[in-house]
Order: structure tokens, then sequence, then C-alpha cells
């Protein structure tokens, strides 16, 4: 296995109207996101990138070996590179048991039963699947399936990691658990590793760099943080919008390190992971009546029109994007700069659990 | 009226028409009109309705004339040829088909049906058919006579023993002391006769009647007289029939100098 | 899946016009038989199945209808593969060709086998010459005039379950290093298992029971080429009770073969 990172440039026409045109870099151990939302292409870009799918124009090359260039005619067929991909639904073969399907990729790479076996047990006993062996994909749960699926990838010692909507087919209590085995093995994984997803908050907490992938073109790069604080799309606002705070839970209480908030769930503890939906939240000219509500003064930093709708973003120490109507916006007379009271129901704070220990910065 | 068809299809028309006949029967059955009980007069006039001959496969081209005769004569008559190999034929009347007259290729099928009580009154010989070799045109395998039957080398068909045209065949190879090498047993002399006609058979043993009417498309090689078989072809009104009356005016047409006219024109010796 | 023990347990009611038509149709299948049972010598019978003309049928019919079945795999597999993942000009038409055995009457496909095959034929002359192989009149003859009719089984069938197959889990294996053969013996042809199987004994009833390309093709000749199904036939002719016999010697033998592929072998997946 190389030490070195993917660089794609990929040109894929997938009909009349609709073409792919991305140009991407993925440096070995790091985890970047593809986020977008349904029919951006990212299937498209994953089919390009495993060989599923020869691009038309562009290149692509993985750890300094070419392995698509229509220009001067290379193509690597897939079962050559060595892209380890994780699909979306798994694709495990149901006519092999779990120990088989593992052992798949190594004996296709000419491994004999017994090596094949060995390095399937391996990554069996990491990713906790002991006692499944002879079971059938069919009679496994989801998160078993899924574990399966990563350890079929990663026993073919791939270059490149592709994981395709891995928490998407996953019930939330699953999705939550695996999202921290699954980044735990990104991290150990050496190579580059791309995770496509919809979903924000996954591309959020595994990736330290996201692209935007939105009808076929990049929209936007940057890290997670970035990409929150200045969206360059509608799309990208939506998804930035979604407010991340990370802080520490205890009997109902989150402290963010700046701020105590109060939230609905009173049994959940530790690290966890905030959302608040930009509309969620309201903006008062004075400090609002009633109690049980998270409220604070602060001021307008950032004043930003989107058609009918306005978007602020509040000054620190705990910025909160938020959006209200324009007529409100008049109304209220909000401008950058001015002095408002913000309050939040501490039901309309999501709450996820969070393992990562580390706080978010620019880079991990 | 000539063969319909490809004559490849003869094998599967002798099938299809058994078949088809039966059913034919079952439903001419449902809905005869056969002449009234009371009607008086001749036995020539009144005769009508259909009338089912199941006949002997050489007979084919004969009767087939015959019949279109026989209609002319009797407007009111439907004729139905069944034609067959006569041991199915044989069967068939005796497992009940409501045939009215059987024409046999050999004494012996008819001499089964008699046995059975499915004659009404006395079988007879309405025609002689003697055995000929055919060979394909041009004669490639050289076939001179009976011995070569005998030739390993050459592809040899008969009919399946139980029908007439095999069990005689046999009989008189065995009279000229020729073990055959056979190649093939083919279930009727139409089809026997159709691969001959085609060249994958070299040579194969059948009716001088068959070899005439093939035309041209057959060559035929002459059996010494005396050790051919001269086959008597019984004919008779059966105690079944639905019909009886058109039957016996059926049988009254093939013994008649027109019918007899018309079978010898078609190869057959005449009793 | 287990029902709730006792009287309470719940069934689905069988709506009556259903069980009446199916009741009829059970019908139509078993009198045949009957009638074959009520005609059987039953006392002559060891002795007529000892006869050679018995043997040599069953032993003709078993050899021939197992290679047709191996010729149909060999071929067969690959000419679905063909039709149904490879798209090329003609797929249609050609998948309308290898379709037409199954409607054609067997006879009319013995006749073009000749006028293709035969000493005469297309390609039967030059095969002659330069092998020395006669087909027509011979065992080969016979094996291909029942592979033509059976082929069509198979063929339809993999190819059936080809599509129905998600062919992702085909690229699933291109990515985990499988090169094209190693997807389509490791991956698509287990797969599709169930079907094939159920294809193959399909092919072989068909073989074993094929008359009319034999007879038109191959001829008929005792321990050469009469199967059983020939047997019958001439039989009938001749000697009622033989046919009988070598019909039930039919029945009996489908049948077992059919049994002993338990159910399971029909499932698709």
């Amino acid at each position: 296995m190389t030490s070195g990172g993917l660089r794609a440039a990929v040109v894929v026409r997938r009909s009349e109207s609709f073409a792919v045109g991305v140009e991407l870099e993925v440096s070995a151990g790091t985890t970047v996101a593809l986020l977008g939302p349904n029919g951006a292409g990212k299937s498209t870009l994953v089919s390009a990138l495993a060989g599923l799918l020869p691009i038309e124009a562009g290149r692509i090359e993985l750890g300094g070996v070419v392995l698509d260039d229509p220009q001067r005619g290379v193509f690597v067929p897939p079962e050559r590179r060595r892209v380890g991909v994780v699909f979306q639904d798994y694709l495990l073969f149901p006519h092999l048991n779990v120990l088989d399907n593992i052992c798949f990729g190594p004996r296709s790479h000419g491994a004999r039963r017994a090596e094949a076996t060995s390095r399937a047990e391996t990554w069996i006993h990491s990713l906790g699947l002991e006692g499944l062996e002879s079971r059938r994909p069919g009679d496994l749960s989801g998160g078993q399936a899924q574990r399966v699926a990563l350890a079929r990838a990663l026993a073919m010692d791939p270059d490149l990691l592709l994981l395709d909507e891995p928490l998407a087919a996953l019930d939330v209590t699953s999705r939550t658990h695996l999202r921290r085995t699954i980044t735990e093995h990104l991290d150990r994984f050496p190579g580059p590793r791309m995770l496509i997803t919809h979903d924000p908050a996954e591309a959020f907490l595994m990736a330290s760099e996201i692209h935007i992938l939105e009808g076929g073109r990049i929209t936007q790069t940057g890290t997670p943080d970035e990409i929150r604080l200045r969206p360059r799309t509608p799309y990208a606002a939506d998804l930035a919008g979604a407010n991340f705070i990370r802080g520490t839970a205890e009997g109902g209480l989150v402290d963010t390190g700046t701020a105590l908030l109060r939230i609905a769930d009173e049994k959940v503890r530790g690290p966890v992971l905030l959302t608040i939906r930009p509309n969620a939240i309201t903006i008062f000219p004075d400090r609002p009546e009633g109690s049980q509500r998270n409220a604070w003064e602060t001021t307008i930093s950032r004043f930003e029109r989107l058609g009918s709708r306005v978007r602020l973003l509040t000054a620190p120490p705990t910025p909160l994007t938020i959006e209200v109507t324009a007529d409100a916006a008049r109304e209220l007379r909000l401008h950058p700069g001015s002095p408002v009271w913000v309050s939040v129901k501490a039901t309309e704070i999501g709450v996820q659990e969070d393992e990562r220990e580390s706080n978010s910065q620019s880079d991990r | 009226m000539h063969r319909h068809g490809p004559h490849a299809l003869d094998t599967s028309m002798t099938l299809w028409r058994r078949v088809s006949a039966v059913l034919l029967v079952v439903f001419a059955t449902a809905c005869r009109n056969g002449p009234s009980a009371d009607e008086a007069g001749d036995v020539q006039e009144g005769v009508g309705g259909e009338l089912l001959v199941s006949a002997a496969a050489s007979l084919a081209n004969a009767f087939a004339e015959i019949e279109t005769s026989f209609e002319a004569a009797q407007p009111g008559v439907n004729v139905v040829l069944n034609l067959g190999g006569s041991s199915a034929l044989r069967t068939q009347i005796l497992e009940g088909a409501p045939v009215d007259v059987f024409a046999s290729a050999d004494v012996g099928n008819m001499n089964r049906v008699v046995e059975a009580g499915e004659v009404s009154g006395e079988p007879r010989v309405f025609a002689r058919n003697r055995l000929r070799i055919a060979v394909p045109v041009g004669n490639p395998g050289g076939v001179a006579g009976l011995d070569d039957f005998g030739d390993e080398r050459l592809l040899l068909g008969l009919c399946t023993s139980g029908v007439p045209c095999g069990d005689f065949a046999r009989e008189v190879l065995a009279r000229a002391g020729v073990v055959a090498a056979l190649d093939t047993n083919e279930p009727d002399v139409r089809a026997l006769l159709t691969k001959s006609e085609l060249g994958e058979l070299d040579a194969g043993i059948t009716d001088v009647t068959d070899v005439t009417s093939a035309g041209g498309r057959v060559e035929g090689i002459d059996i010494p007289d005396e050790l051919n078989v001269l086959a008597d072809y019984p004919i008779a009104v059966l105690t079944g029939a639905q019909n009886p009356r058109a039957g016996e005016a059926f049988v009254g047409f093939v013994l008649s100098d027109e019918g007899r006219g018309i079978l010898a024109k078609h190869g057959f010796t005449l009793p | 899946m287990s029902r709730p023990s006792g009287s309470r347990a719940r069934r689905r009611r069988t709506p009556l016009p259903l069980l009446v038509l199916g009741c009829l149709g059970i019908v139509l299948f078993i009198l045949p038989f009957l009638g074959l049972l009520s005609r059987t010598p039953w006392g002559r019978l060891p002795a007529l199945l000892a006869g050679d003309v018995v043997t040599d049928a069953l032993r003709l019919s078993f050899l021939t209808s197992i290679a047709a079945t191996a010729i149909s795999l060999l071929l067969g597999v690959p000419l679905a593969w063909l039709l149904a993942r490879v798209e090329f000009p003609g797929r249609a038409v050609l998948r309308g060709v290898v379709t037409l055995p199954l409607v054609l009457p067997p006879v009319v496909g013995g006749a073009a086998l000749l006028f293709a095959l035969g000493r005469r034929g297309l390609l039967g002359g030059a095969l002659e010459s330069a092998t020395g192989l006669l087909l027509p009149f011979s065992v080969w003859g016979v094996i291909i005039a029942n592979t033509f009719v059976a082929m069509p089984f198979l063929v339809i069938t993999v190819e059936g379950a080809l599509r129905a197959m998600d062919s992702r889990y085909e690229d699933a294996a291109s990515t985990l290093g499988a090169g094209p053969w190693t997807t389509v013996r490791r991956v698509a042809l287990p797969m599709i298992g169930p079907s094939l199987k159920a294809g193959l004994v399909l092919t072989w009833a068909r073989a074993f029971g094929e008359f009319g390309a034999t007879i038109t093709f191959a001829g008929n000749l005792q321990s050469r080429t009469q199967t059983l199904p020939l047997a019958v036939f001439v039989a009938l002719e001749s000697d009622r009770d033989t046919a009988v016999a070598i019909s039930l010697v039919m029945v009996a033998v489908s049948l077992l073969v059919l049994l002993t592929l338990r159910e399971r072998w029909w499932r698709v997946p």
C-alpha cells in the first residue's frame, strides 16, 4: 500500500442535461467528506473513482499511479485498482457467510485460504464481529452488516477508502454507535479516505475537510467551521445554518464553554453535539418573558439578505446563525451592531453524543 | 389432391391426422345428420352426411382421388380420410374410434378387427400391392437389389415391424436370405419415403404404389417376383359405423370399375 | 414461521371458485395416469420390463438426456449471459430464435436439423467428409435433437435470473479485486444457483421426453437411436402391453427424479 493520496479531476456526463465536473484532492491520512443533496452526482463520483464508470475527461491518480486518463488512453479496471468501497446498501454477498465475504477481497487478489482467513480474522476482531463468522448476511442486524462491509473493504488492504452513505440505512441508535466505530477505523487507516454523505452532522463529525457537491459541481471546500461560518451557496447555508455547538451534558444542562444551555434530555451525560436550526431561534429587542428558556443578550455581527429571508450571525462568545423573515427583520430594525436578546427552547435543541475529545478547530 | 405441406412433415401429419381425426369425429358425432330412418329408396339416393374412412398410408394418393370422384357421384356425402399405419388404425378402431370404413394394407390387421367383432359382413380384397426398393434420385448408394441391404456402409431403412410394410419387407429379406444392416425403422411408409427422397437414406423398402406416387422424386428398383410379397388390401364397413349406408356406398365405389381404374392408375395390382 | 397452536390459529380461506377450478385441474392431471394404470398388465410387467427393447431404450434415454443437459449447460449459460448482459445489434431477434424450439412442433425442429446436418444438409456433408461423423441415425443425432429442443429452457431460465439479479453485486466484487471471470464464477453463478438448478431439471425433463425431433432427425433403431418415447410409439402399433409397460417406466422415472430434487431446488431468490 502506498502512502500517496488521491488527486482527481473527473468529468462524466450522465445524461443530456447533467454532467459531473469535479476536482479534488485527498491526502493520505485525512478524511474528506463529499456532502451534497441527492442527485448531486455523489454516486457518479464514487463509481468513477472505483473504476466502475470511465471518465470522459480529466485524470484520476492515486498514490502516484494514474488510474484513469482518457487523453492518454489509460484506464485501470476496477479489479486492479485498490479502492475499497463500502456501499450504501453494503452489497454483502448473500450466498457467502461473513467470513467468506471478508475473505473475498484477499482471495481475489491471490491470497490462499489460510492467509485470507487470518487477515479476515484480524478485522473481525477489530470490528467486534467475533461469533458471526458463519452467519449469512441475511441474518445480520443493520449495524453488524455495516461493520462486515467495512471489514470486507479494509481486508483487501486498499489504497483509498470510499464510504458511500455508510450510516444512511441505520436507525438513530445504531447510527451514533457505529459512527464512533467507523471514525476510529477511519482514523487508523493510513491512506486517503472519502466519505460521501448528505447528512451534515456526519460530515462535520467525521471529516476534517468538506467538499460540497451540488449539481455535479463542487461549490465550496473547507473545514467544517469554514463552511459553517461562511457558506457560499444557499444549500451550504442551509447546512451551515444548523448550528453545531459542542459541550458537556449533565442532568439536562449543557456546558458549551461559553454558555449553559438547558436541553430536554435529562439523562444524557458527557460530550455532546448540539444542533439548533436557525429558524428555531427567536429574537427579541428586550429580555423575553417566561422561564425555562435559554436566553441571552448579544449583538448582531452579520446581516445577510437571502431573498425573502434574512440570515443573521450573532456575536461571540456563542455565535449563532439565525434566520428570520425580511419583514420581521425590518420590524425589529435589525442591522449589524443591533443589540438583541436571543432565545431558544430546550425542546428545539437537538442532542447527539459525541466521542471526540478535541474541540472543533480548523485542522485535526 | 396432392399431399399438403413439406414432405418431412408427413410423419407429424400422420400423428396429427390420427389425433385430429379422432377429435373431428367426436365433434362430427355431436352434430351428425345422417339419413333419416324412414326415407325409402335406392341406396344411392338419400345417402349423405359424414363418412370417416381409415385407410393405410399407401392408399393416400389413390384414396384422395377416389374421395373426389365419390363425392362428385354422391354430393351429399363428405368423406373424411384418416390415413396412417394400418396397425395404428387398427388400434384406434379397437379402442372405439367411430370409424365407418377400414381399408388396411394387410390382411393381418383386418383379421384382428374381425376377431374383435368390429366388422360388419365380410372384408373384401380390393387391391394388391407389391414391395419395391426406393432410392434417392441418382441412386448415390449404388444399390442394385436386396443383397445390398446387408451392406453396413449404406444407410438403410425399413418400416417398423408391426406396420404391414415393415413386416412384409422383413419377410422378403428373409426369403432372399439377407441379414439387414438397418439404420432406422421409420414409423410408416411416408416417413421412410421422405428420408429416401431427401437422400438421407441410401435405400428403403416400400410399396410399388408409394414409389409411383412419389413421382420423379425417388427411383425404384424392382424386387424379383419370386421373392416379393403380394399384399392383399382388404376393405370393410365396421359395425360401429355411424353412417353405414354411406359406408356401403363407398366400398361399392372402391370395388366398382371406376374405383378399380383409379387404383390401377396409382400402381396397385387388381384382384 | 410457527402458527399459534390450537384451534384459534387463523387460516386464510380459499375462495370457492379457486378451489373448484383447482380441483378440476388436479383431475385433468391425474386422470390420464389412472387410465394408464388401469391398462397395466401387472402380471406380465416384470417380463415386459426385462425385455431388451425396454432396457436398451432406458439406457439410451438416460444417456442422451443427460448428455443433452450437459451440453445445454455448457453452451446455454454463456448464451444466456450474452442475451442478458451484453448489448449487441439484433439481440432481440436472437432471443426470439433461441425461443423458437419451445414454440415449434418438435418434428419441425427435427426436419430443420435434417436440412442442416443431414447427409445432404448444409453442413452435414462437410462434417461427414471431414470427421466421418454422420449425425442422423446415430446416438449423436439423438443427443443433438434433444439438445435442440431442450436447451431453450435453460437459456430462458438463466437469462431471466441474470436479469433479475442485482448486477451491483458484480460491481462490488470487482472493486474487491475480482476479474470478470472470477466475478461470474464466484458471484453471479452462485447467486442464480436455484434458478440454474430449476432450469437444468426442466431441460433434462424435456430431453428425456423428446420424440418428434428425435424420430425425424435421428431415426428409430433399437439400442442406437430408439429412446423410450420412440419405443412406446412403436410398441403402440403392435404390442399395446409393452407400450403401457414402457409408459409406466417413463412416468416412474420422471416422478422419481422430480421428487428427489426436493422442493428447495425450485425456489428462486
